[in-house]
């Protein structure tokens, strides 16, 4: 008899409805803490001809958008460590995102307005990605020219360097900066995507990328 | 660790252990207040945890305490009328309506003394150990024990009638 209360016991209440109860309950927090504001970051996956990536925002904005191949969890810890571990996931959060990377991909947007935070950016890849934020729709620059306009003292490779950690590829369009012969030089995300990006905007014709 | 997990994973890691734990102590109704209090206190001090928490046994103390919370208040509620305090709800499934089996023996958990009940269901539900037994009640670890094999014995008392 006691075995028998001891194993029900362990066993615990309700033991086919627990799980699905439990998940609906998390569902009905998650909405509360999202409507009394408790969460500093707030994630979702977004939709994108690349695949599915990874976005982030806060109240400031945007913080964070990763590729489809970068690990969701380790994006999530770095913001942990970075931000705040108040992260919930909130997919409708996103749908401004979604909606204007949707329109960009079509070729009907040529400037993002969603807000960016830039939080996750030093001070000196803020100088760098700053200026590469205004490089308009179809222009580029060269690594050299935006080290020079940052006031990069460590020149074009330093640039670079900044320009591969940025947190927010695509909105703060890294894309758009070459080397000096035209040559495409590094993308963070593959090289391809930066081809196709500039495809996109008309900033390189198919048949001469290379 | 030097660094609590994302709250989200967090939840989803032991929302399943603190919702049997809450249905155990509380009964399926109360639970659901109880769960949203209990994930929005630690919400609010998730940023303050100590580093290597073990987070099971944290979150389950928020957990026992508004469970205190809910019988204390039901206790108060029920004072006037002369209910006794496990006098049986209604259930919306109607689950409770069975005098014995597997329902009656969750009435008697949730029967039990204060000390009794946190002591079972955070030993049988949250698998906790004695020692974050005692620290979630507040008690010695022999306290601990103690009422852990008090309520064992009401139970098995309870039920063999």
């Amino acid at each position: 008899m006691s075995d028998e209360i001891e194993r029900l016991l362990r066993r615990g209440p309700g033991e086919q409805g627990a799980q699905t109860d439990a998940r609906a309950a998390s569902q009905r927090l998650v909405a509360r803490m999202l409507s009394e504001d408790l969460a500093d970051v707030t994630y979702a996956s977004v939709d994108s001809p690349f695949g599915a990536m990874h976005a982030a925002v806060t109240h400031k904005g945007l913080v964070r958008l990763a590729f489809p191949e970068e690990d969701p969890e380790s994006m999530l810890e770095q913001l942990a460590r970075r931000i705040s571990p108040r992260i919930l996931s909130a997919p409708a959060r996103l749908d401004p995102l979604r909606r204007e990377l949707e329109e960009y991909f079509q070729g009907r947007r040529r400037r993002f307005e969603v807000p960016l935070d830039w939080s996750l950016i030093g001070p000196f890849a803020r100088r760098v990605l700053r200026r590469t934020a205004d490089i308009p729709y179809g222009g580029s620059l060269s690594y050299a020219e935006v080290a020079a306009e940052a006031g990069s003292p460590r020149g074009a490779r330093a640039a670079g360097n900044a320009l591969g950690s940025n947190p927010i590829p695509i909105l703060i369009p890294c894309h758009r900066v070459l080397r000096a012969g035209g040559a495409l030089g590094g993308y963070g995300g593959g090289l391809q995507r930066k081809r196709l990006l500039l495809e996109l905007e008309g900033a390189l014709t198919p048949p001469l990328a290379g | 660790m030097s660094q609590p997990p994302p709250f989200q994973r967090f939840l989803n890691e032991h929302r399943e252990c603190v919702w049997r734990f809450l249905v155990s102590s509380v009964g399926p109704v109360e639970a659901e207040d109880c769960f949203q209090e209990t994930f929005i206190s630690a919400m609010r001090a998730y940023p303050r945890l100590r580093q290597g928490s073990n987070l099971r046994a944290w979150v389950l103390t928020i957990a026992h305490r508004k469970a205190l919370d809910a019988h204390r208040a039901r206790a108060r509620r029920a004072v006037p009328t002369g209910e006794p305090a496990e006098l049986e709800r209604p259930q919306p499934d109607g689950r409770s309506c069975a005098p014995n089996g597997e329902e009656g023996l969750w009435e008697a958990v949730r029967g039990l003394p204060d000390r009794q009940r946190s002591a079972v269901a955070l030993r049988f539900i949250g698998d906790l150990p004695h020692r974050d037994i005692a620290a979630a009640i507040g008690c010695s670890e022999e306290a601990a024990r103690r009422s852990l094999h008090e309520g064992l014995s009401r139970l098995r008392r309870e039920l063999a009638a």
